[in-house]
């Protein structure tokens, strides 16, 4: 099964995100506040290696695509790759894209497109993701001074990175339809948490341009030399 | 074109590949778990089986192709089985079979209700409360929506404090 031509684009893009915020996720193995969310943030990583996997497989080989991609080839969003900084960073990463995906794939799993099949199953791995994000954010938004204070900081650093998703893609034309109800939903769970809803603007006017056009922020370069380089050191490695 | 005997051997074909233990969760047959879509006999020695993961990104569904392709040629003489992965309909949790909800109590995992006992169709706070497989008590609390694999939670026991698997609505 191969996508048609316009489906590629879109293919691309909600693959590379899969793929790019499973592999941040990945890195939390050995190092999650305790075992419970070593466990939950590696399980959330493989629902969204699966996803990778069946969406990139309808663009060419999953593992060239992965692996031998330059960095620019990547159509992933600029929100996913930020670094996981501390757990209230990836909690308010998770939150802005799990919320982001859940509602995109509820509208794919509701049309007869190509990503239908995929969106139905997915969707209904996304909203336990969305629920795991909103709990902690409750938790550390109405916590301690200090659990509060890094995650509002998180909020406020990543607020800049969640205006790109809903920009049209070339065969997404429903990632627009979904705003509305992502800042409804946002905002709801952000002052449920005792949160202030940050005041700037959701995309930087100083950005050079978005990941879906293939650029990247800086720390992105990074992530991908750590994932490609034992492919690339060893071509054709198998375990 | 589909004669009687094609059908007859596609049953014994799918009864053979529904025996296949589920990798991870061995008390459970493929069937019993309900991820075995259909068996169709494409020609002489040749049969095509359609597999449905559990969640997208089940490492399993890979060991249950072997599986399945290595019973359907030992047992059932078949030259040439293909397994085709197949997403839609969406598997869910109804799909797993009484007989199978009673293994995964015996073996220590508290069944997933169906989606009709869940309110609101979602993993939503849950109107049917989750009985603990050890001591048999309702009052049971949530310690982490994920556990061991993708498709459970990790459940305690407030009654005998034990903790335990929960597979999850889906």
């Amino acid at each position: 099964m191969t996508a048609t031509s316009v489906a590629r684009t879109a293919a691309l893009a909600l693959g590379d995100d899969a793929l790019v915020l499973s592999h941040r996720l990945g890195e939390w193995a050995g190092h999650a506040p305790v075992l419970e969310e070593e466990v939950a943030l590696a399980n959330i990583a493989l629902d969204l290696l699966g996803q990778a996997r069946i969406l990139l497989s309808l663009v060419g080989d999953e593992d060239e695509l992965a692996y031998l991609r330059e960095e620019r080839a990547f159509r992933n969003l600029q929100l996913v790759e930020q670094p996981n900084g501390d757990f209230a960073h990836t909690i308010a990463r998770q939150l802005f894209f799990s919320t982001y995906q859940h509602l995109l794939y509820g509208r794919l799993a509701a049309g007869d497109g190509e990503f239908a099949p995929l969106a139905a199953k997915a969707v209904k791995e996304t909203e336990y993701h969305r629920d795991h994000a909103e709990q902690w954010t409750l938790r550390l938004g109405d916590g301690t001074e200090e659990s509060h204070a890094r995650m509002q900081r998180a909020v406020d650093t990543l607020w800049r990175f969640t205006g790109e998703p809903f920009q049209p893609v070339e065969g997404l034309a429903e990632a627009p339809l979904v705003e509305e109800e992502w800042l409804a939903s946002v905002t709801t769970v952000l002052e449920r948490a005792t949160l202030t809803v940050p005041e700037g603007p959701r995309t930087g006017a100083w950005a050079a341009g978005a990941g879906r056009q293939g650029l990247h922020t800086e720390p992105f370069g990074r992530m991908i030399a750590e994932m490609q380089h034992l492919h690339r050191s060893h071509p054709g490695a198998t375990w | 074109m589909v004669t009687e005997q094609d059908t007859a051997l596609e049953a014994e074909l799918r009864r053979l590949a529904g025996t296949v233990p589920d990798p991870e969760l061995p008390v459970l047959t493929l069937e019993e778990l309900g991820v075995l879509r259909a068996v169709h006999v494409t020609g002489p020695g040749s049969v095509e089986v359609d597999l449905t993961p559990t969640y997208t990104g089940c490492p399993a569904i890979e060991a249950m192709s072997a599986d399945i392709e290595r019973i359907l040629h030992e047992s059932g003489g078949m030259a040439e089985v293909t397994v085709r992965t197949v997403l839609a309909p969406a598997w869910s949790t109804d799909d797993i079979s009484d007989e199978g909800r009673r293994k995964l109590a015996e073996f220590g995992i508290a069944p997933p209700r169906t989606t009709r006992e869940v309110s609101g169709g979602g993993p939503i706070p849950l109107s049917l409360a989750i009985r603990c497989p050890h001591c048999g008590s309702v009052d049971t609390e949530l310690l982490s929506r994920f556990s061991s694999t993708a498709c459970k939670a990790l459940r305690r026991c407030v009654a005998c404090r034990e903790p335990f698997d929960h597979f999850k609505e889906l």
